[in-house]
C-alpha cells in the first residue's frame, strides 16, 4: 500500500503550497500592514483566501486527519478576519467621520437629546427661580469654597467675569483643569451610567443643571444677568451641547437595555452602542473645543458683546452642522 | 452577511470537556463555509488587563520623570503648576487612549492582549468599527477607574466611609466579575460596543502522520477490515495525539490496548511505533472511504443503527 493511497493526504499534498502562501501574505500583513503587500500578492490574496475555504469545506468531508482541519480552520479564521474586518484607512475613517458618520448618529438621537437639554434647563430654571426668590436656595446646590456667595458684592462678582491680567499659565491651567477634570468627567459619567438604565444619566444632568441655575440666579439677583450669560456662554454653548449630547447618548443606551425592542437584546445594544460610541468620540471633540476657549477665548476676550457674538456664532455653526443637512437620507 | 449560531457551537471531537465546548462560536462566513472562533477565557483577561496596567504604570513614571526634568524646577517652584498641568494631561491621555488606539491598530489587540494571543472582533464576526472600541473602552471609565478612583481619594474631596467604601467595592465587584458570569464572557464595554475577545487565531500546519511511516512497515502490518471496523473517527483522533505527542510509554500502553481489542497476535521483536502508525493509516483510510459514502462512524460504539 503506498502513501499517495490515502485520498486525505493527496488533497493535502495538492493544496498546502496555496495555504502556506496566504498564511505568509496574512503573518506579513499583520506585523508591517496591507501596503508592505506587492501588488500582485494583493491580487492573489482573495483567491487563496477562497481557495483556502474551499479547501476547508472539502476536508471536512473528506479528510479525518484533525491537525489540517484545525489548520485550515484557523487560516480560514485569519484570513475572514482581514477579508471582512475593517479596510478602511485610520484617515478614511477619520474624513467620513466628521461628514458623515457623527452627525448622522446625533440626528438619529434628537428625542433623546431635547430630552436630556429638558432635564439639565428644567432644573437649571427652577434652582434658579428659587435663588432668584431668596438667596439661602444658593448653598444647597452650590457650596463650593470660593468668593462667589450671595455675600459678595457685585463688585466682587463682577471681578470673577473679567479677567485683568493674561499670563498664558493662567490660560493653560483653566485649559487643563476644565477639560481633563471637570467636563469630561461629567461627559463620560453621563455616557457610561446610561449603562446603569439612564437613571443615574439624569441624576447627574439635574445636579449640574442644578448648579447652573444657582450661580445664574446668584448672578442675575446683583443685576449681572447679561454679563453671567456671556461669561457662561461664549464656551456653554460648546460644553453644555457636549454634555447634552453625552447624556443623549446615554440615554439611549440605557433605553435600549431596558426596552430592547424587535431585536434580541445584545444586537440592539449593539446597535444603540455603536451610535452612541460615534456621538461619544464627537463629545471629545467638542470638550476639546469647549476648554480652548474656555481656557484661552475666555481670558482674552473680556467684552460682553464679543462674548455673545461667538456663543451665537457656536451655537448656528453646531445647529447647522448637526441638524441641516440638505438630501441627507434621515 | 455572516451569520452566526452562536448557541449551537458543538462540540466535533476536538474539544475536550463541556467548558471549553462552550468557548467557541460558529460563524458562517459569506462563502458559506462555518469557521470557530474560542473566546477569550476570563483568566487571559485578567492577565492582558494587568499587562497593560503595568505598561500604562511604568509609561505613566517615565513620563512624569521626563516632564519633571524637560520643565524648568520640575514640579517645584515657580513652574510648579505648569509640571503638573503636564502630567495630567500626559496622564488624561495615557488613560482615555491607551486602550483606543491600540486597538483601533491593525491587530485590534493592547500590548497585553497581544502578548496574551488575544484580540478583539465585533461579535458574530462582523466588522470592528472605531466607534464600537470607542464604546468599550469608554466603559472602561466606569467599569474600573472611577471606582478606583474613588477608592483612592475620595469622593468630592471627601475620603469615603464604610458604607460607601462598601458600595464602591460592590459597583467594582459587579463590572470586574460580569465576564464570569455570562456566555460569551462580556464586560459592560463589550456589551454596549458589541464586541468579543478571541483567541487570536494562529495556524500551525503538522506533518501529516502518515507521512512520516515507511511505505515498508504497511507490507508488515495487514490487518482484516473486521479489525479496522472496531474503532470509530473519535479513536482515531485521540490516535493521532497520541502519534503526535505521545511519549513512548504512552503508545506502549495504547499498542497494548489495541492488539488487545482487535485480537492482533504481535511478532517478536514488534515495535509498538510503526505498529500504531500502520494501523492509525489503514484505520484512516477505511473511514474517510466510509465517510465518501456518507457512511460514517462516530465512535467504537457506533454500529451504524441507531441516530
Amino acid at each position: 500500500m503506498s502513501e499517495l493511497d490515502l485520498k486525505s493526504y493527496r488533497f493535502r499534498a495538492e493544496r498546502e503550497d496555496d495555504w502556506r502562501a496566504l498564511e505568509g501574505l496574512l503573518e506579513r500583513i499583520q506585523n508591517s500592514g496591507v501596503n508592505a503587500l506587492k501588488p500582485d500578492e494583493l491580487v492573489a490574496l482573495p483567491q487563496l483566501y477562497r481557495t483556502a475555504v474551499s479547501s476547508l469545506s472539502t476536508a471536512r468531508a473528506v479528510s479525518l486527519d484533525r491537525n489540517l482541519i484545525t489548520y485550515l480552520e484557523t487560516l480560514c479564521t485569519r484570513g475572514y478576519l482581514f477579508m471582512y474586518g475593517p479596510r478602511v484607512s485610520f484617515w478614511e475613517r477619520f474624513g467620513s467621520f466628521f461628514r458623515r458618520d457623527w452627525p448622522d448618529a446625533v440626528r438619529s438621537m434628537v428625542g433623546a437629546t431635547i430630552l436630556s437639554s429638558a432635564i439639565m434647563f428644567g432644573f437649571a430654571l427652577i434652582v434658579m427661580m428659587l435663588v432668584l426668590s431668596d438667596s439661602e436656595w444658593f448653598y444647597p446646590f452650590a457650596a463650593f469654597l470660593d468668593e462667589r456667595t450671595p455675600e459678595a458684592s457685585q463688585e466682587t462678582l463682577r471681578a470673577t467675569l473679567y479677567t485683568e491680567d493674561e499670563d498664558i499659565a493662567g490660560m493653560l491651567s483653566v485649559f487643563a483643569s476644565q477639560l481633563f477634570t471637570h467636563n469630561t468627567m461629567v461627559a463620560l459619567l453621563c455616557f457610561a451610567l446610561g449603562f446603569m438604565v439612564g437613571i443615574p444619566t439624569a441624576i447627574l444632568l439635574a445636579y449640574n443643571g442644578c448648579i447652573l441655575g444657582a450661580y445664574v440666579g446668584l448672578y442675575v439677583s446683583k443685576g449681572l444677568g447679561f454679563e453671567i450669560i456671556g461669561w457662561l456662554m461664549i464656551h456653554g454653548v460648546t460644553e453644555l451641547f457636549a454634555i447634552i449630547l453625552a447624556a443623549a447618548a446615554g440615554l439611549v443606551i440605557g433605553k435600549t437595555l431596558a426596552f430592547p425592542g424587535e431585536k434580541r437584546r445584545v444586537d440592539a445594544m449593539a446597535d444603540a452602542g455603536k451610535r452612541a460610541g460615534n456621538v461619544g468620540m464627537g463629545v471629545v471633540v467638542m470638550l476639546f473645543l469647549a476648554a480652548l476657549l474656555e481656557g484661552f477665548g475666555r481670558q482674552l476676550i473680556n467684552d460682553d458683546l464679543t462674548r455673545y457674538m461667538v456663543a451665537g456664532v457656536s451655537l448656528l455653526g453646531w445647529l447647522s452642522y448637526f441638524y441641516l443637512r440638505p438630501g441627507a437620507k434621515r | 452577511m455572516a451569520r452566526a449560531k452562536a448557541e449551537k457551537a458543538r462540540p466535533q471531537g476536538y474539544q475536550t470537556n463541556a467548558h471549553d465546548a462552550r468557548m467557541w462560536r460558529e460563524v458562517t462566513t459569506p462563502e458559506g463555509a462555518v469557521i470557530r472562533l474560542r473566546l477569550a477565557d476570563a483568566g487571559e483577561r485578567a492577565g492582558a488587563l494587568f499587562i497593560d496596567a503595568g505598561i500604562m504604570l511604568v509609561t505613566l513614571i517615565v513620563g512624569g520623570m521626563i516632564i519633571a526634568f524637560g520643565v524648568p524646577d520640575g514640579y517645584f517652584g515657580e513652574w510648579a503648576e505648569i509640571g503638573q498641568i503636564l502630567f495630567n494631561l500626559f496622564f488624561f491621555m495615557l488613560r482615555a487612549f491607551y486602550f483606543t488606539i491600540f486597538e483601533m491598530g491593525r491587530r485590534a489587540a493592547t500590548p497585553g492582549k497581544r502578548i496574551m494571543k488575544l484580540r478583539v472582533v465585533a461579535r458574530e464576526g462582523r466588522q470592528l468599527t472605531a466607534n464600537a472600541v470607542f464604546a468599550r473602552n469608554v466603559m472602561r471609565e466606569l467599569e474600573v477607574f472611577l471606582p478606583f478612583t474613588f477608592l483612592l481619594t475620595g469622593m468630592g474631596g471627601d475620603t469615603l466611609n464604610g458604607m460607601m467604601t462598601l458600595l464602591v467595592l460592590v459597583w467594582l465587584g459587579v463590572f470586574v466579575f460580569m465576564p464570569v458570569f455570562n456566555r460569551d464572557k462580556l464586560r459592560g464595554g463589550d456589551l454596549v460596543a458589541g464586541t468579543w475577545v478571541i483567541r487570536n487565531p494562529k495556524p500551525e500546519l503538522a506533518k501529516d502522520v502518515t507521512s512520516t511511516s515507511a511505505n515498508a512497515d504497511d507490507d508488515a502490518f495487514v490487518f482484516s477490515q473486521e479489525q479496522l471496523q472496531t474503532y470509530g473517527e473519535h479513536e482515531l483522533q485521540v490516535l493521532e495525539d497520541v502519534l503526535r505527542s505521545g511519549t513512548g510509554e504512552v503508545k506502549a500502553a495504547v499498542a497494548s490496548r489495541i492488539r488487545a481489542r482487535i485480537g492482533w497476535e504481535a511478532a517478536p521483536l514488534e515495535r509498538d511505533g510503526p505498529f500504531l502508525e500502520a494501523f492509525y493509516k489503514q484505520l484512516r483510510k477505511t473511514l474517510e472511504t466510509r465517510m465518501l459514502f456518507g457512511n460514517r462512524k462516530k465512535d467504537k460504539y457506533d454500529t451504524g443503527e441507531s441516530s
